[in-house]
């Protein structure tokens, strides 16, 4: 009891700070004009050095966008967007001649943002067990273990840097498994992304600890348009952290990410992600539109991959981290928790999509919503002619806090195979008046025991991440919930 | 003649072998007890005698009444006379017990080349042979073991074997989860359907239950094999003593 | 404008004369206005959320007849539908394609101020009863299918029964048709009005066989009154040539309870749309469905459940059995609005593939703006028990038998919610000749045969 109200004390004095992250870095960005055409592509192509094969693989992608129109599909109320008034490119560190290669290199003003954000970017000072990459804007500031990592063959780096240095992976791997064409933002995220990680961990190797990218938006009016490509060679396993945060501007700024996942023969690969993007105010001003492809592909036998999400930040979240199941007896997971308060919104769930005989899957979706926010679930889960002796279990329940939210699940199951087990169940209901009852007459505050039972209610997913990330999990599902309830 | 005979038998489920060489007679008219610790894989040796497809016979040979049960199916072994009496019955929503019974014992019947029962021939048979294990009417006409608590789902099992009349029966831990008097009523039911031609396997952990089904034989299984067999008496040092005596004499 | 919807764009631009000619000013009065909105909408296209299974247009594209000049159809209903339910006492009426069947036999006596009968008659004889309720649930605005037929439709069958008049008998609607061996549509709308207190219980059999392709398009138009409860079957058994396009669109006032069972059992193409809204406190909706299909039928049940009052339950059952290359489709919506508190509603969806060309999609949805609420649905795609073939087994059973029985209870439970007992006895019999593969190889009026 003592403990829980330390605790709660703690979580109190984090909440007063509403969202702590919005603070913006003074530091010499250079940021391209505003608009997107072909010109602008070959400028980021430029600037990056890159080859003529991924400047031509961006200006497809560009032509195909073209021809595209903005999805409407998804439960969105999504303002127009216009892509000529955004900065395709921001660089934090313009002012340096060579990209730093030690940490005197690393402008300290960067060094202290991502100090204020907990991601100490000295080696000797970081999580033990835990290798960052951490992104500003469009361009990775600083990958702390890489030598460590290098001993045992692991690359983890940059993608730019990558391409420069490891590019036929690139090259095979790049758009396998999300294809510049797949969709709206993702052909957009292929003409123009900027940074973002490379993972690559050969065969038969455990990576020894968790790597993890930090991706933070400082510039204004800018897109953030990351990219991250995980590669797990045959028998290997490695557990990735994603973060993400965003300085508290008036204006709505767009984060259209892809990330790749190829899993091979045997290997596992872990995926976790805190998204905490500054989610607007009160009022719905401001925040970040997050529109994200990420998917996996377990393409190996007995391969094996795991999706990990808490969502608490963003004004716009339009998400679903799916796995392709191609090889025979490969497994996936996928559990999330997505919370929405004030005027956010958040369209996000998973694809299964089982090609491989004997493969599984896993979902576990929690949602909570306050304020007048809508949050939707959307899923699906289909089984090829080909794939026999599928199973499935998916699990979506939904939590209401207050009478002016929305929670709808659109759960799509397509099933074409005689030998599939696929089984679908949600709820929906508000919070439990008699537990909120329970706490008070012990002399928890409502408020705290909302959090303490959206904690419960999380616990499931919560759990499945790694320990640090777990207690950053927990605060901000607390945080994101102030002033939900009265 | 045998009726059954288990000669090295070798079985596994999930790619993993539970029973590893089994040797076992039974001849017409005994009772024989298998006792073992949990997981010594009792309930794997009813389920391989019966063909359950989730187990795989490895190695070994089963013959029943000069028959080798490997060339048959789980139907076929049935209606040659083999009745299980399931450590969990499963609840079947929408199969009502009348309906579920009359296919069974109109199969059986056919097996035999007798012609199926009329409707009220088969009614009456029901009747009669619910005074066996005083099965309630109420539940003969609801779904098969659907809400049934867990006496009466054992109730229900001798019932079946009453109806289908098998010449050797396995009861596999039909004592667990029974009061006393369901206990009474299900050995009596047991006893009753006795025969000098037929044969009963009873599995168990506990002695009570042969308190009222007297065993002629009985087995001591452990880890996948038959480490000992001797009279009645065998039962009563097992339940005084646990099985930790056993162990030690096998050297563990 | 593709061609499927400028064929008929163009037939009701020439033929509106003839088609508001030979109907009444109720039906007439937002007939254009319908055409408009179809004209507006066209055929939904694979695109369409709501039709993300059936492809509508291509339905629609082949060049059908049509009885627009309102010819009085030749078939004598009573010779070519002879499979009654065995001890059923019904008010029996029919439909020919779209025409109320009026050379009915003499109709038992009805209580006082109830209605049974032709919509155009009716809508000639009564037309303020009539246009109360007319158009009133299926909005043409927003769904094409409804535009469609409210655009075309001259005839059906309309139903009142008064404030606190308990309809014991039930009336049993029967589709039939007499299509001559040429490519036919058909156009029909049912209007059922149950005032305060009322209650009915209403039959429908579509039993539309033949040789030739044959489209039907139905509209059903249902309001239960304050504490009106109306039972609603359907059971489809036509063939491979049919295609049914129906939309059941139900209003339901305070304290009312609509009660729906639909039964697939032979089909060719079938697409019902239920769409119930519930307006006062306190309704129930219970909606059942099963689908057996085999060969290459296709069914999709759509189902939208809008609660807009508080206090109302709404409960959901749809199960599905495919076997060869069926296709099924089950979408159930469930909206729960902003100050619908205390809604209580639940969905179970379970189907069965018997083989690997079958297809099932299922997609429950939730799309909830109240918080004092309690939803959950359940949809599983999977196969029979096989811990019960088992014990089956050991007591004797075939293999074959035991999936039979378990497949008669898996069909068994959405049959068994039915209240008339006659239906419901046929119905176990039906699904079990149809399980047995005994319907589907015989080829006339199956049941009768037998």
């Amino acid at each position: 009891m003592q403990k829980e109200k330390e605790n709660n004390k703690f979580v109190r004095e984090v909440a007063d700070e509403k969202y702590k992250y919005g603070f913006t870095t003074q530091v010499d960005t250079d940021i391209i004009p505003k608009g997107l055409n072909e010109d602008v592509i070959r400028l980021i192509s430029a600037k990056k050095q890159e080859p003529d094969w991924l400047l031509q693989f961006r200006l497809d992608a560009y032509r195909y966008w073209l021809t595209l129109e903005m999805p409407r599909w998804a439960h969105l109320d999504i303002p127009d967007i216009d892509f000529q008034d955004i900065s395709y490119y921001a660089d934090p560190l313009a002012g340096k001649k060579n990209r730093p290669g030690s940490m005197d290199e690393v402008d300290p003003e960067l060094v202290k943002t991502f100090n204020k954000l907990g991601i100490p970017l000295e080696e000797q000072m970081a999580l033990s067990g835990v290798a960052v990459d951490a992104v500003m804007d469009s361009v990775s500031v600083k990958t702390t273990f890489k030598e460590t990592l290098m001993d045992k063959g692991i690359i983890f780096c940059s993608i730019s840097e990558a391409v420069r240095q490891h590019p036929d992976l690139v090259r095979q791997y790049l758009g396998s498994v999300v294809s510049s064409r797949d969709n709206f933002f993702a052909a957009l995220n292929s003409a123009v992304f900027s940074d973002g990680s490379f993972v690559y961990i050969p065969k038969g190797v455990r990576c020894p600890m968790e790597l993890s990218t930090y991706f933070r938006i400082n510039a204004a009016e800018t897109g953030q348009f990351e990219r991250t490509l995980i590669i797990a060679d045959d028998d290997s396993y490695v557990s990735y952290l994603e973060g993400c945060t965003a300085p508290m501007r008036d204006s709505n700024q767009l984060h259209a990410a892809i990330v790749e996942i190829y899993v091979h023969d045997r290997a596992e690969v872990k995926y976790s992600t805190v998204q905490n993007w500054y989610p607007g105010d009160k009022d719905g001003k401001g925040g970040i539109y997050n529109f994200v492809t990420k998917r996996g592909l377990c393409k190996g036998v007995a391969s094996k991959l795991s999706w990990t999400q808490v969502e608490t930040g963003s004004a716009i979240t339009w998400k679903y981290p799916s796995c392709v199941l191609a090889g025979d007896d490969s497994q996936a997971e996928f559990y999330s928790v997505a919370v929405t308060n004030n005027y956010q919104q958040a369209d996000t769930g998973t694809k299964m999509i089982h090609l491989g005989r004997n493969t599984k899957s896993t979902i576990i979706s929690k949602g909570i919503s306050a304020g007048r926010s809508q949050n939707s679930y959307r899923g699906l889960v289909r089984v090829s002619p080909k794939a026999d002796n599928v199973r499935n279990y998916s699990q979506c329940d939904s939590l209401l806090l207050g009478d002016k939210c929305g929670a709808h699940t659109f759960p799509y199951m397509d099933i074409h195979n005689d030998t599939a087990v696929v089984e679908h169940e949600a709820t929906t209901s508000k919070i439990s008046e008699e537990q909120l009852f329970y706490c008070n007459q012990r002399g928890i505050s409502t408020e705290d025991a909302i959090g303490l039972i959206v904690n419960g209610y999380a616990k499931e997913v919560v759990n499945k991440l790694p320990m640090e990330f777990a207690v950053e999990a927990q605060k901000l599902l607390q945080i994101s919930l102030e002033g939900s309830v009265g | 003649m045998n009726m059954l005979e288990i000669k090295d038998l070798h079985a596994s489920v999930n790619g993993k072998e539970i029973l590893k060489g089994i040797n076992l007679t039974v001849k017409p008219g005994e009772v024989h007890a298998i006792m073992g610790p949990n997981g010594s894989g009792k309930s794997t040796l009813s389920s391989v005698i019966v063909g359950n497809p989730a187990f795989e016979v490895t190695k070994g040979s089963m013959t029943f009444n000069g028959k080798d049960l490997s060339q048959l199916s789980p139907e076929e072994r049935s209606r040659e006379g083999l009745f299980l009496s399931f450590q969990y019955p499963v609840e079947i929503p929408g199969v009502s017990m009348v309906n579920f019974m009359r296919a069974a014992v109109n199969e059986h019947r056919k097996y035999k080349g007798l012609p199926a029962l009329t409707a009220s021939e088969f009614l009456r048979l029901m009747r009669d042979k619910r005074k066996v294990v005083e099965l309630d009417n109420k539940l003969a006409n609801r779904s098969v073991n659907e809400g049934f608590s867990g006496g009466e789902k054992k109730k229900n099992e001798i019932f079946q074997m009453a109806m289908l009349e098998p010449c050797l029966s396995i009861l596999d831990e039909t004592d667990s989860g029974l009061d006393i008097d369901a206990l009474r009523i299900v050995a009596d039911g047991v006893n009753k359907l006795k025969t000098p031609e037929t044969s009963v396997i009873v599995i168990t952990h506990y002695q009570r239950l042969l308190d009222y089904i007297k065993p002629d034989i009985v087995h001591v299984l452990y880890k996948g094999r038959i480490v000992k067999t001797a009279g009645p008496e065998l039962a009563l040092e097992l339940e005084e003593k646990g099985y930790d005596w056993i162990k030690k004499e096998l050297g563990e | 404008m593709n061609n499927a919807e400028k064929q008929y764009t163009d037939l009701y631009s020439r033929f509106s004369g003839m088609i508001k000619g030979n109907s009444s000013d109720v039906m007439n009065s937002v007939r254009d206005r319908a055409m408009d909105s179809f004209l507006k909408l066209g055929f939904p296209g694979k695109k369409d959320e709501k039709f993300r299974y059936t492809d509508v247009a291509s339905c629609f594209a082949p060049d059908y007849g049509m009885n627009l000049g309102r010819v009085k159809p030749k078939v004598n209903p009573y010779e070519s539908f002879k499979c009654n339910v065995a001890n059923i006492s019904t008010f029996q009426i029919f439909t020919v394609n779209d025409s109320f069947y009026t050379d009915m036999k003499a109709p038992a006596s009805m209580p006082e101020g109830v209605m049974i009968g032709g919509l155009h008659d009716m809508a000639l004889k009564y037309p303020e009863l009539v246009g109360r309720y007319y158009a009133r649930a299926a909005c043409a605005d927003a769904d094409s299918l409804v535009a469609f037929n409210t655009a075309f439709a001259q005839d059906g069958v309309f139903i009142y029964v008064p404030d606190n008049v308990v309809l014991d008998k039930p009336v049993q609607i029967v589709n039939v048709r007499s299509s001559e061996g040429i490519d036919f549509m058909a156009n029909r709308r049912l209007l059922i009005a149950l005032g305060r207190g009322a209650q009915a219980k209403v039959l429908v059999c579509d039993h539309a066989q033949g040789d030739s392709r044959f489209l039907s398009t139905q509209t059903a138009e249902i309001f239960t009154g304050e504490n009106a409860v109306l039972d609603y079957y359907e059971v489809e058994e036509t063939d491979s040539s049919n295609i049914r396009m129906a939309g059941t669109y139900v209003r339901q006032e305070a304290g009312s309870s609509f009660r729906m069972s639909g039964v697939t059992l032979t089909n060719g193409l079938t697409r019902n749309t239920i769409g119930v809204t519930l307006e006062g406190e306190g309704a129930e909706t219970i909606l059942n469905g099963l689908v057996i299909a085999d060969k290459k039928q296709h069914v999709d049940n759509n189902t939208v459940i809008d609660h807009k009052a508080s206090h109302c339950v709404s409960r959901e059952l749809f199960k599905y059995v495919l076997d060869d290359a069926a296709v099924g489709a089950f979408a159930g919506k469930v909206l729960v609005r902003p100050g619908a508190v205390k809604t209580d509603s639940e969905q179970v969806d379970k189907n069965l593939c018997l083989t690997k060309d079958a297809r099932m999609y299922a997609q429950p949805q939730l799309e909830i703006y109240a918080d004092d609420v309690k939803c959950s649905h359940g949809a599983t795609v999977g196969q029979l028990d096989e811990s019960a073939v088992f014990y089956m087994r050991q007591r004797g059973l075939s293999l074959k038998e035991a999936r039979m029985l378990l497949m008669f209870a898996f069909a068994g439970e959405v049959i068994d919610s039915i209240k008339l007992e006659p239906l419901k006895e046929r119905l176990h019999r039906l699904a079990e000749l149809r399980f047995r593969g005994e319907l589907s190889k015989c080829n006339g009026c199956r049941v009768c045969k037998k």
